[in-house]
């Protein structure tokens, strides 16, 4: 992965789906939950499959259900994808994700600073909430701001390290991108997933 | 006034915590989300104890409700222990095992009926029941110590081997039977 492949927008923001993709790329058995909205395109955009559970609801319930996923299969990489209005949301679970410090969950915000999917309206984070703040000081003691292309190659290899848990709140360009679906049925998508972890005898436990 | 009055517990010769205890274990569970209610207290400190089970204490109840799927995407069976008024919290996000097929099952202690001293216990525990059915949640009610082994066996059966949102109700009546008619 080279820096290159990591582009910045006109406004001198990261484009997200560079970001996205370069998280995903050579993933190996990374399990990934995207978030409501945006982010659930986005990772349906670097590539849509079984590793993948885009949300297409839930708001608030991404980083918990990375928490209880990453339980599940402590030896799989479990990355959460999602974006500021949505963790917003679900803030106090950077507290509960704490105190369980699961050393393969990583949890990604993509912060464009606005609630994208309704009209762009500000979030509280384009006040200056600082999201990576609030979980160091939940007790995710890697919790980093990532602004440039160096940080997210540096980010994507954390992920990796497995040295959980770890946050990171991403200043993204805040541009709409055009929507890419991932599969609306969501008995599908926890089935798909389900199979590639456990195989054909998740369907019979 | 003691603490009692305000927070329903067991009797300390009750064994039905004993007895959800041990089906949690015949089930199989392995992870436990809660937000702790004193007719819980001992249920909660027995899987506390338990090793093979990760107990996580939630901000609040609705995360439980995201944190169970989760633990179903990676093949692990889990529960949500939580008082009445904690329903209240997981209504939207009811519609993640709903949308997705998933179990959830979920133990509820009844506040806000028999016996209760706190106005604002009254609301949500009066409308437990119609809130979790009106999102499709099966719901079965224990009103005897009797009732509540078999009560969340089949609350158990039903959310893993139907795939749903399932919940036992633990009456008021069975949990502070030595608080009534203060």
């Amino acid at each position: 992965m080279s820096l290159d492949a990591i582009e910045l927008a006109k406004s001198g923001r990261l484009e997200r789906r560079s970001v996205v993709r370069a998280l995903l790329a050579e993933r190996g058995d990374m399990l990934a939950i995207g978030g409501l909205g945006a982010p659930a395109w986005d990772i349906t955009a670097a590539g849509d499959g079984p590793l993948n559970l885009p949300l297409w609801g839930g708001m608030g319930g991404a980083a918990m259900m990375g928490l209880g996923l990453a339980l599940a299969q402590p030896s799989r990489r479990v990355l959460v994808i999602t974006g500021d209005g949505e963790m917003l949301m679900g803030i106090g679970s950077l507290a509960t994700i704490a105190t369980k410090q699961p050393r393969n969950l990583s949890v990604v915000v993509l912060d464009n600073e606005h609630y994208g999917e309704t009209g762009m309206q500000e979030t509280a984070t384009h006040h200056g909430v600082d999201l990576a703040g609030m979980a160091r000081a939940a007790g995710i003691t890697d919790s980093r701001r990532v602004d440039r292309p160096d940080e997210v190659l540096a980010l994507r290899d954390a992920i990796r390290g497995g040295a959980g848990p770890l946050f990171a709140q991403v200043k993204i360009d805040d541009a709409s991108l055009p929507l890419v679906l991932p599969p609306r049925e969501a008995a599908i998508l926890q089935a798909r997933m389900r199979e590639a972890i456990l195989g054909p005898a998740a369907h019979l436990q | 006034m003691q603490r009692d009055t305000l927070e329903s517990a067991p009797d300390a010769a009750a064994d039905w915590p004993d007895q959800i205890y041990g089906l949690l274990k015949q089930h199989g569970i392995r992870q436990v989300a809660l937000v702790p209610d004193a007719g819980h207290a001992r249920l909660i400190r027995r899987c506390l104890a338990d090793n093979d089970m990760q107990v996580v204490t939630l901000t609040t109840e609705e995360e439980g409700i995201a944190m169970l799927f989760g633990a179903w995407l990676g093949g692990e069976k889990g529960v949500l222990l939580m008082q009445s008024s904690g329903v209240g919290n997981c209504i939207n996000m009811l519609s993640v095992p709903i949308a997705h097929r998933t179990p959830c099952p979920m133990i509820v202690t009844m506040r806000g009926e028999f016996g209760e001293f706190n106005p604002f216990q009254v609301p949500m525990g009066n409308a437990t029941g119609a809130v979790l059915e009106a999102m499709g949640t099966l719901v079965k009610r224990a009103d005897t110590p009797e009732d509540v082994a078999p009560t969340v066996d089949a609350t158990l059966r039903l959310a893993f081997n139907t795939f749903r949102p399932t919940a036992t109700l633990i009456g008021q009546r069975v949990i502070g039977a030595k608080t009534f008619g203060k």
